[in-house]
């Protein structure tokens, strides 16, 4: 039985998440199959929701695993089911795009800790039959690699021909060729990092605050009380929305130009034109996230250091390697910058693992790998027809 | 700036490549190679298409690196003052320096690395030596720019040019052995074993496979 103050948010909440699962493929793992996190809390029963693109061939060795990013969900290539919008990453995944579905099975599940469909803080526990808040349990980027792994194997896919990811989902993607060497065939982590750094977890912390700081957060039970703590996680966008541009790109696309208004007003209304594209962006961020996922996915980011998994030496984490490394950053991406890329490539120099590198120019900042850029696309197509012909994939 | 210039006055891509040709006739089908300064992948290519080598590429200008891997080559953006460090002793049977050493800060330690990383060295370079340098600087007064240096003195990135002999001398004095070389002129070029004093005056540039005595 569901105490709450207003069963009906609690419902709509849960409501929701079905009519995201309706969009989307699940796969329910129970008593017997519980994730084992890094924490050493089991948690069971829990359900990964996820998207899938093209057809999955004979042999099943055409499979792309596509992770996404902090804010991301599975819906890489098909319509939001909340927004509406194109998936997040059409330009990449799609017929005739670099990981061309008409040729490649694409697998882009939810992570663990998110809100589309995926077990995380707002859905139920079974143990009390109130949501989880912040009695779920704490996920790191590992869990979340972990929890991609048991999905693989119920669905009875072995190797994943490429595994990429930008960002948050470039971590998942460097973990998943550590922790699974031989089922990675190639991989493409872009504009990431093989460890969070301290200015990247300040960021997230002013994020984090900002939602805390939102009375109608309740210590994280928003959806027992009935409300969202809509305000503090508009603000956590609005700040990290910044971290993902850049000073050039900002003045570019809005200089010091005033917003509907022919003078500055001596008020604190959105003067600016910049004011006004961040709360835009803050104000539609909250109608499809969840404050408190938001907290646990920051924190798993911040979580991550591959070296100090494996003895403080990053080569240790690729030592025997076969997977095929294409890494690529982005010049004017200073959230992760290309000496956080170029970190990792020379850890996979160190084990003499095969690797390329391409930095691209741009002035869009950290988004750029969610652009449309032509010398990535480029580049990442011929990394990926050269892998294909390596492991005998024929259009 | 094109890669061309970058990588020290490589020469265009439609020229003849007989140093290519020899390169590829040396190198061991299937093996393991690291061509450092690349440019934008021809002759990594060639050697994975004709060779089936495992071939890796480092190059200095982000056009030749993000060129080379749009034709499914692996390489990095990288520098060879400074980025062979990263490679472990032995991870390749063959290590090409192709017309980089005269444009690399400390070509000794870069030949040390390379021997250190690789079986077999394959560097080659334009012959200060040749007879054309010597008597552009000895009737003009000049410092020469001729077909294989065609810079400046200003602009070239050639900071450490050198002659099929003083090449030599830093190979004994590195302790590298002379396996082969190739003296080339123009568009002919001539298996020399090991060059001598008219090679050093014959050749406008050299390619020469060596490796570690001890």
């Amino acid at each position: 039985m569901i105490t709450t103050e207003k069963p009906e948010i609690a419902a709509a909440a849960a409501e929701a998440g079905e009519r995201v699962n309706a969009r989307s493929c699940t796969e329910t793992f129970g008593a017997d199959e519980p994730l084992r996190l890094d924490s050493e809390v089991e948690l069971s029963p829990f359900t990964i929701s996820f998207q899938t693109y093209g057809r999955l061939n004979a042999d099943k060795s055409n499979v792309v695993l596509v992770c996404h990013a902090l804010t991301g969900d599975q819906f890489a290539a098909s319509p939001h089911p909340v927004t509406g919008k194109p998936g997040w990453w059409s330009n990449m995944v799609g017929p005739g795009r670099p990981i061309d579905t008409d040729r490649y099975f694409v697998i882009c599940p939810n992570v663990i800790g998110g809100c589309m469909g995926t077990t995380g803080p707002r859905d139920i526990n079974q143990e009390t039959g109130k949501p989880y808040g912040l009695t779920f349990p704490g996920v790191t980027i590992a869990d979340m690699v972990r929890a991609q792994a048991m999905l693989l194997d119920r669905l009875g896919i072995d190797d994943i021909f490429c595994a990429i990811g930008g960002s948050m989902g470039g971590m998942q993607v460097l973990q998943w060729c550590a922790a699974y060497p031989d089922r990675v065939f190639s991989a493409i982590p872009i504009a990431t990092a093989a460890r969070h750094s301290a200015q990247n977890i300040a960021f997230h912390e002013v994020g984090r605050q900002a939602i805390m700081a939102d009375p109608e957060w309740r210590q994280g039970s928003y959806l027992e009380h009935g409300t969202n703590p809509a305000k503090g996680l508009a603000v956590a966008r609005m700040a990290a929305h910044i971290t993902y541009l850049s000073e050039t790109a900002l003045h570019r696309k809005f200089g010091r130009n005033l917003q509907d208004r022919d003078e500055i007003t001596y008020g604190f209304d959105a003067d600016f034109q910049i004011e006004s594209y961040l709360r835009y962006q803050g104000s539609t961020f909250v109608d499809r996230f969840d404050a408190n996922s938001y907290l646990y996915i920051t924190r798993a980011m911040d979580y991550f250091d591959l070296a100090q998994d494996h003895g403080g030496i990053l080569a240790n984490a690729f030592r025997g390697t076969t997977t095929r490394f294409c890494v690529m950053s982005f010049t004017s991406d200073w959230l992760f910058p290309t000496s956080d890329s170029k970190q990792v490539v020379h850890a996979l120099n160190a084990v003499a693992a095969n690797v390329s590198f391409v930095e691209i120019d741009t002035d869009k900042g950290h988004d750029a790998f969610l652009l449309d850029e032509p010398e990535m696309l480029d580049t990442l197509s011929g990394f990926l027809e050269s892998a294909a012909q390596r492991r005998g994939l024929t259009t | 700036m094109s890669p061309n210039s970058l990588t020290g006055g490589r020469p265009l891509p439609h020229a003849p490549r007989t140093d290519f040709d020899f390169i590829a006739e040396k190198i061991a089908p299937g093996s393991r190679v690291l061509d450092v300064g690349c440019g934008d992948g021809e002759l990594l290519a060639r050697l994975v298409k004709e060779r089936g080598v495992d071939g890796r590429g480092m190059e200095l200008s982000q056009e030749g690196v993000n060129a080379s891997v749009t034709r499914g080559l692996s390489v990095i953006q990288g520098d060879a003052d400074t980025d062979l460090r990263d490679y472990p002793k032995d991870a390749f049977d063959y290590v090409i320096l192709s017309q980089t050493i005269q444009a690399t800060h400390n070509p000794s330690i870069v030949l040390q690395e390379l021997a250190r990383i690789g079986q077999h060295i394959i560097v080659s370079f334009p012959n200060f030596g040749h007879w054309r340098v010597r008597l552009k600087l000895l009737l003009q007064g000049r410092m020469p720019e001729t077909p294989s240096l065609g810079f400046q003195w200003y602009d070239t990135p050639n900071i450490h040019l050198c002659t099929l002999r003083d090449f030599t001398e830093l190979c004994d004095t590195l302790g590298l052995h002379i396996d082969d070389a190739l003296a080339v002129n123009g568009t002919r070029a001539k298996r020399i074993g090991k060059p001598g004093p008219l090679d050093n005056l014959t050749a406008s540039e050299a390619v020469f496979m060596m490796s570690r005595t001890s």
